[in-house]
């Protein structure tokens, strides 16, 4: 795997980066530079495709192919790349505005067909690069500069969205943990099919602190739901148990340990991922963290590639001779 | 005898013969009565007689109108003849009327003294209520100027399928192969392929093929017996250059273009396509041959079809992506990016009536402008129209050309009148097709990934998973040579001139100009789909002793160099469109040269009747 014996400075490329200081995009391309190297994929086989918004100038400053396209449309285009060309390993860059508003659409069905993409999707819950209005994942009664009264908007939960198109692998994380970050990349690049990574992102400078409840020393341990397949699901204060068909919060103290979920993030069924994305409110003092669901289901450009393949085999290649001569025909003398 | 069971010949004994140098049949009847099927059936059988053949379907948007109703009638007309024909005809000889709506619907475009056959059966009090006749138009003396066949096609086709095991609604659906077989008795048109096409068609369903052959064979006799049909006609085959030829309609031509090219060029072929119509039998056609290696794509939507096409030609495939106008409107922003990646992308654009959804199954020429103008900023993409079904499979080749050779956006422009459409094509020598191989970039060193070729102003297709030449692109406008994100003034300026000069410079066949005197002081100049009917109405103008002279543009953007110069020849151009003027406005504004438009949105061709009174009016100064 480490042959090509690239590094960090490999897949750095020599433009500067300009987000603005302390956006939580630094850390994760950083985070993102070290990573790659540990794939052992040759830099030309893999594509950074972004859509826009701040997040989305990612592609550029990373040493491999990119494409930074439009508004919402990343998921298409990569799509159409990665279904043309099963040897690439291909990334979407995108973030809350691009992938759940203007990109909803196209979000949702890549990750229903289970194409070949890791999803990054960098969330920080307001529009940062048009200067500070509400997103689809802001959360309700939120003043911005197009919300003066505050948004009347329920917000979307990207991951309840994504499990609710049946995608395969579905995690989140959070910028400033390289570690977990670097570990939820790992498995997201070991799945075979779509992977949708929530990414909580600060906007130091139009929503900075959104993400506190989770990065601060002193709430992190009792807000985040550490989920660690095959260990129960817990922070420092609360655990997720069984109630009936669904999950749901205890404190730790009135329960016994022995009674904590224990994760199965391959459960084949999307209402126990579901539930757990379920569990977290926009307040962050319950948030699950980690991978939801990581199951196998045949990858699209696969299944795409596998047809003609077998089409050719049982039919023969096509002949352009014989499909112009097919149907009625006569002959002129 | 007139048929021997089971052997598929027929043959005609008593009744007497009449040649007829053409012949226009428009088969209408209720959406669900099978009107297309019939058309195309009687289309094959003639033109494996050696007839020059144009046709025209004509359906309503609805997949089943209300049963009777006048909303609810679909129509195919053909036009056969033993000489070159241009069009589907302006006025039919024959009419089948499977009921009062086809009858209602239809009448007025039908010349005194035609025939007019109809499913006596379907007029009862009901049915002709339902469309608003007072009276029985087949007994109140109306029709007296026509020659009417009133025939029991129904109880016929049920009477004569009495043994079979069917409900007497299976039964009925059988009449349009009455009316075929009908039809095919009067012209003597082969029977063997449309018995071949049924015992393939309802392989597994024996019943209901007994039922069709049956149905065909009775109606055919029923015109051998009955008093009422007591001759048929004759129509000598045209003279055609030899070959092996094949009837085709726009769409499939189109397609097996895009397969041709892809194995010209040796790309994969990629189409990314959301169903619209008329546009989705190119996606339904192309999704059969993938042993060709083609692969369809049924994207959510129009953009994410083109977003996966352009992702396709990024990868180094042939990106392709079929729509219509509707469809052009949601793909235009990325359509801009790939004017701004300057990647190969083909655009085909079916064009139906708008605005808006407009008339989806009308034929209409009004996204010129949009497919020319419809993007942000300076955004020049080639633009190029086919101008008759068979013309579809060449113009394809054209677009995979242009296309990979300058990377650039191409929309090839078709429209509902010849995707549906059909005529004879004398199939190609796959041997004389044109080379279309293209080059990636190789590994190298420093690559600049907008360092252009200087003859034709292209950048180099840089394809992942080449070694050494990683690079990043985007809508973001770019440094010449590196591509890099660059706001600089004079730089922009530099590349919004630059892209328009690698589309103006986009080479193209030279305007070919028929003037057979040379002396002609009028141009009748069109483009796409008027081919035909303008063609059509050339020569009766020519027959009629007037001088003028016809052009036809294929390529709009850029237009043939010599374009110029053949405007600047004739005193007037006279320019019909099925829009209100979009190429005369392109004329006007880049030749400074008046056009005389003559434009209708019927959602119909033109006839050749009017193209020819417009020209008299021009030839003289009416």
């Amino acid at each position: 795997m480490t042959d090509l014996a690239l590094t960090k400075k490999d897949f750095t490329s020599d433009q500067e980066v300009r987000w603005c200081p302390g956006c939580g995009d630094y850390s994760v391309l950083s985070t993102m530079q070290s990573f790659l190297p540990e794939l052992g994929i040759p830099r030309e086989d893999i594509v950074f495709i972004s859509g826009i918004g701040c997040s989305s100038r990612f592609p550029y400053y990373l040493n491999t192919f990119g494409m930074h396209s439009i508004h919402g449309r990343a998921p298409a285009i990569a799509s159409g790349l990665a279904i043309s060309r099963p040897d690439l390993t291909v990334f979407v860059i995108t973030g809350d505005g691009d992938a759940l508003s203007i990109g909803g659409n196209h979000l949702i069905h890549a990750l229903r067909r289970n194409v070949e993409l890791k999803i990054l999707l960098f969330n920080n819950r307001i529009y940062g690069l048009t200067k500070g209005q509400y997103s689809p994942a802001s959360e309700q009664g939120k003043i911005t500069k197009s919300t003066p009264y505050g948004s009347l908007d329920t917000p979307f939960n990207p991951v309840s969205l994504a499990i609710g198109a049946e995608a395969t692998f579905v995690a989140r994380t959070i910028d400033s943990d390289r570690k977990h970050l670097t570990e939820v990349l790992r498995q997201a690049a070991a799945h075979k099919g779509s992977a949708l990574i929530e990414i909580y992102q600060n906007c130091p400078i139009f929503n900075d602190g959104a993400f506190d409840q989770v990065k601060d020393n002193e709430t992190k341990e009792g807000s985040l739901l550490q989920m660690v397949h095959g260990q129960p699901i817990k922070s420092s204060t609360y655990g997720v148990i069984r109630d009936g068909g669904s999950l749901k919060l205890v404190e730790l103290s009135t329960i016994d340990e022995s009674q904590l979920v224990i994760h199965d993030a391959h459960d084949l069924d999307p209402s126990y991922a579901f539930a757990l994305s379920r569990l977290s409110g926009s307040d962050l003092e319950h948030t699950p963290i980690g991978i939801f669901r990581d199951v196998q289901r045949p990858g699209y450009s696969a299944m795409v590639n596998d047809q003609l393949t077998s089409i050719i085999q049982s039919q023969g290649a096509g002949d352009l001779e014989k499909l112009l001569n097919s149907g009625d025909t006569w002959v002129v003398d | 005898m007139t048929s021997e069971p089971g052997s598929g010949k027929m043959s005609f004994m008593s009744k007497p013969t009449i040649a007829v140098k053409s012949v226009i049949i428009r088969f209408a009847g209720d959406s669900g009565d099978g009107m297309q099927l019939t058309g195309d059936r009687f289309t094959m059988d003639t033109a494996s007689l050696g007839n020059d053949i144009s046709t025209l379907p004509n359906f309503p948007a609805e997949i089943r109108a209300p049963q009777g109703t006048l909303p609810g009638v679909s129509s195919f007309q053909l036009h056969f003849a033993d000489h070159h024909v241009r069009t589907a005809g302006d006025a039919p000889d024959v009419l089948v009327a499977m009921n009062p709506a086809a009858l209602k619907a239809n009448i007025k475009d039908i010349p005194r003294g035609a025939t007019i056959i109809v499913d006596k059966d379907e007029f009862t009090t009901r049915n002709l209520t339902k469309v608003g006749y007072e009276a029985n138009p087949l007994e109140d003396g109306s029709l007296s100027s026509y020659k009417i066949h009133p025939v029991a096609l129904t109880s016929m086709t049920v009477a004569a399928l009495a043994e079979l095991p069917l409900s007497r609604k299976e039964a009925e659906r059988a009449k349009n192969m009455f009316a075929l077989g009908l039809l095919s008795w009067m012209y003597h048109r082969p029977t063997e392929a449309t018995e071949a096409f049924l015992k393939a068609k309802f392989a597994k369903k024996p019943d209901i093929l007994e039922a069709n052959l049956i149905a065909y064979r009775t109606g055919w006799n029923y015109g051998e017996t009955s008093e009422d049909f007591a001759t048929s006609y004759e129509v000598a085959p045209a003279h055609m250059s030899p070959g092996v030829y094949r009837n085709i309609g726009g769409n499939i031509a189109l397609a097996y273009g895009l397969i041709a090219a892809a194995q010209q060029s040796g790309l994969k072929l990629f189409l990314g396509s959301y169903p619209i119509t008329p546009a989705s039998d190119i996606l339904h056609e192309l999704s059969k041959h993938k042993k060709f290696g083609v692969v369809t794509f049924q994207a959510e939507d129009e953009i994410a079809a083109v977003g996966s096409a352009l992702g396709a030609s990024y990868g180094g495939a042939l990106g392709i992506t079929t729509t219509s106008g509707p469809g052009i409107a949601l793909k235009s922003e990325m359509i801009g990016l790939g004017v701004m990646l300057e990647l190969p992308l083909i655009i085909i654009d079916v064009q139906r009536g708008g605005p808006s959804t407009g008339l989806p199954t009308k034929t209409e020429q009004a996204d010129l402008l949009q497919v020319m103008f419809g993007r942000n900023g300076e955004s020049p993409a080639a633009v190029i129209a086919a101008s008759t079904p068979s013309d579809c499979f060449t113009m394809a080749m054209e677009a995979v050309r242009i296309a990979t050779t300058y990377r650039v956006p191409v929309f090839l422009l078709s429209d509902g009148y010849i995707a549906n459409g059909s005529e004879p094509w004398k199939i190609p020598d796959v041997a004389t097709l044109p080379d279309l191989s293209v080059e990636f970039a190789k590994s190298q060193e420093d690559f600049l990934p907008y360092l252009r070729n200087p003859e034709t102003l292209a950048r180099p297709w840089a394809i992942p998973g080449t070694k050494g030449i990683e690079h990043r692109i985007g809508g973001i406008e770019k440094q010449d040579k590196t591509g890099e994100i660059n706001y600089e003034p004079a730089n922009h300026d530099f590349m919004v001139r630059t892209r328009q000069a690698k589309v103006d410079g986009i080479e193209v066949p030279d305007l070919d100009v028929d003037d057979p005197t040379g002396d002609a002081t009028t141009l009748f100049l069109g483009w796409g789909s008027t081919y035909g009917p303008i063609s059509s109405a050339v020569e009766v103008l020519r027959g009629n002793g007037e001088k003028i002279a016809q052009a036809h543009l294929k390529y709009i953007n850029p237009f043939p160099k010599n374009l110029g110069a053949v405007l600047e020849k004739y005193q007037n151009v006279i320019t019909p469109e099925m829009n209100l003027g979009q190429l005369a406005m392109l004329l006007r504004s880049k030749y400074l040269k008046d056009i005389v438009g003559y434009n209708m949105v019927r959602g119909l061709p033109f006839t050749t009747a009017e193209l020819v009174e417009a020209a008299m009016g021009v030839l003289h100064n009416d």
